[in-house]
């Protein structure tokens, strides 16, 4: 379907397309094998500018909204969702230093992203602490003119990889949420390291790791926005960020289709191609209205959001919620149209089917998507 | 450093047909595509000038059209394009393509290095590059896989032969032209993109290039080509069936009819 996309949107689709199509595709397989981190890959992502896609101009980036990260991430998860993950959770963590971060600490962080020279990550989750963030145990006391972490952070995507940390550590406990606060966490930093790579059902192209502080000191100039302030940037950020995760959805179920469709018309049974069948056809016409509602409804929510700034999360969660458990049916589906064969490593929509679970878990869970849902709708009809 | 890197459109080889009347490549609604070898000169221009500096400038002798490829060619990195078109220029070979090139070079003014993919994927011939280089009777390496050491002044190039490489240092002015070994292409960046949309690329006619009439376009072509047909189809072929030894001995007794 025609979205009637401006001619700038259109040219960052292509080239999110091309490197997809002749970068990201040729790979997959063998960094999913290997749980190889696609450094290369990234490498080019950032000389074709895409690192530089949301980030404001005045910093050297291209000033793209919500709408044009989504358009850029639904190209690559098309590919490979490893790789899009590693590309979206770049994003993540530095989305906390453009909602919040200080005019210096822009400046010193976000040109180096934009041409993708610096690598970023964010760091909320730990062992005890999910999907209830109130139970981070990672605390961060000031010492003099510096803070001082000490604490696990659990499942770090692009943990070992990226140079640019953001991470939720508590500064004063009896606040409760308002006790949490956000820090910048550089590589190299003393007492900061990450643990070793964890082996994952799917997304193994992505890097995900533990990341430890024992006594990790850093300048006091690394609070992001204020003290206390941690929980508002990471509510914030996860608003922004999920829509990046279901355009992933998206571009999944859509290379998932892809593959069952041209598997469809080329096999044979009982003398005729399988999308002869009836039930072969319904089962693929469901797919594509799944991934075109999916996708209408993640650029109408990503258009939202970038307009109503104040107003995020219904539109982010519904947008995430409905796009990821699409792609996990659509990716199952596409996998029994092509029956045993799909079952096979040599033909890619296995690998699709085990990558398409993490979007329903990562990011909040969909259930935690639907609480937010069900509390945005309490108040709504109060 | 200024290098030049000269490319051609061609039809995309996924779509090629020929015109039964003229026995040329029907070039009408054929896709078009910047020639895949000269992609990769233009690579390694790009990478050249990120190593020492200087700037890029793309040029190309073809229909208003060719323009695409001059934008193509501002998106991955070149500077500057220059389109060299007029109808008198119709119907080129690669004598009088190199003439054109050579008067329009003239007319740009001072470069250090020229870079031309090997050959063009739809006449395939390979003459344009060593025509041109001889023509401004500057040194050239053909068929360059890799440039080991490069510096403002010269560069050390590997000439990709059948049994190994020749190695080649020379001094510029001087054209190499390359395969595909030699690099990986670019994937265009958004903001070259956006610069390549507002470019203005240099027109150059016949006038202004102050061609001889007799020696371009299809007058100035030494070259008649007199007849053009698809080779005739391949003898009868065969596929063994079997086990691996009952497919040896069928292949066994299939060669002995040629001792």
């Amino acid at each position: 379907m025609d979205y009637f996309l401006t001619e700038e949107q259109q040219m960052i689709v292509d080239i999110a397309r091309q490197i997809t199509d002749e970068r990201i595709i040729p790979n997959r397989a063998e960094l999913d094998e290997k749980h190889e981190f696609p450094r290369h890959i990234l490498n080019e992502m950032a000389q074709a500018d895409l690192f530089g896609v949301p980030i404001p101009e005045e910093f050297g980036g291209l000033g793209g909204g919500c709408f044009d990260i989504v358009l850029t991430v639904e190209q690559l998860g098309r590919g490979c969702i490893g790789v899009g993950t590693a590309f979206a959770a770049n994003f993540l963590g530095v989305y906390p230093i453009i909602i919040s971060g200080s005019p210096e600490m822009k400046e010193k962080y976000l040109p180096d992203i934009a041409a993708g020279k610096k690598f970023g990550a964010f760091g909320l989750t730990e062992a005890n602490a999910g999907s209830d963030a109130s139970g981070i145990q990672t605390t961060a006391v000031l010492d003099g003119d510096e803070w001082v972490l000490n604490g696990t952070k659990q499942w770090i995507t692009n943990g070992g990889e990226a140079q640019v940390y953001s991470i939720v550590a508590i500064t004063d406990r009896s606040r409760g949420p308002r006790g949490a606060s956000m820090f910048v966490v550089e590589e190299g930093d003393p007492g900061f390291s990450c643990g070793p790579k964890e082996k994952k059902m799917g997304i193994r192209a992505s890097s995900t790791t533990e990341l430890i502080f024992k006594d990790c000191r850093i300048p006091k100039n690394r609070l992001i926005g204020r003290e206390g302030t941690g929980f508002i940037t990471v509510m914030k950020t996860l608003d922004l960020s999920r829509p990046g995760i279901a355009a992933l959805g998206v571009g999944l179920a859509q290379g998932a289709l892809d593959e069952a469709v041209k598997y469809a018309k080329q096999r044979q049974q009982f003398g005729k191609p399988i999308i002869a069948f009836q039930a072969v056809q319904h089962m693929l016409a469901d797919m594509a209205i799944g991934i075109e509602s999916a996708r209408s409804l993640v650029y109408a929510s990503a258009k939202h959001i970038q307009n109503h700034p104040k107003d995020m999360s219904k539109a982010s969660s519904m947008c995430k919620v409905y796009a990821t458990d699409m792609a996990m049916k659509v990716t199952t589906d596409a996998v029994q149209v092509m029956g045993g064969y799909g079952y096979m490593c040599e033909y890619p929509v296995e690998k699709m089917m085990r990558d398409a679970k993490i979007l329903q878990i990562y990011e909040g869970t969909n259930q935690i998507q639907r609480n937010v849902i069900g509390q945005e709708l309490n108040k709504e009809y109060s | 450093m200024k290098i030049i890197v000269c490319m051609k459109q061609v039809p995309d080889a996924k779509d090629v047909r020929l015109d039964p009347v003229t026995n040329t490549l029907a070039r009408e609604g054929v896709q078009s595509i910047m020639n895949p070898y000269d992609q990769h000169a233009l690579e390694e221009a790009v990478r050249l000038k990120e190593a020492h500096a200087g700037e890029v400038i793309a040029i190309t002798m073809g229909p208003p059209q060719a323009e695409e490829i001059l934008r193509q060619a501002i998106s991955c990195g070149a500077d500057s394009g220059v389109l060299v078109s007029d109808r008198a220029f119709a119907g080129a070979d690669t004598w009088a393509t190199a003439y054109t090139l050579e008067h329009a070079l003239k007319k740009i003014g001072g470069f250090d290095l020229i870079l031309c993919g090997k050959q063009a994927i739809d006449g395939d011939t390979a003459q344009v590059g060593p025509g041109l280089a001889t023509r401004l009777g500057i040194p050239y390496v053909t068929c360059v896989q890799k440039i080991r050491e490069s510096s403002a002044t010269g560069l050390v190039a590997e000439r990709m032969m059948d049994d190994g490489y020749d190695l080649v240092a020379l001094d510029y002015p001087a054209l190499l032209t390359v395969v595909k070994d030699i690099n990986e292409p670019r994937v265009p960046s958004i903001k070259g993109k956006m610069k390549a949309k507002k470019a203005e690329i240099v027109r150059l006619s016949a006038a202004d290039i102050e061609a001889d009439p007799a020696c371009i376009g299809l007058p100035g072509s030494p070259t008649k080509v007199v007849n053009v047909f698809p080779p005739p189809s391949r003898a009868e072929r065969s596929v063994l069936q079997g086990t691996l030894d009952e497919q040896i001995d069928q292949l066994v007794e299939k060669l002995k009819v040629y001792l």
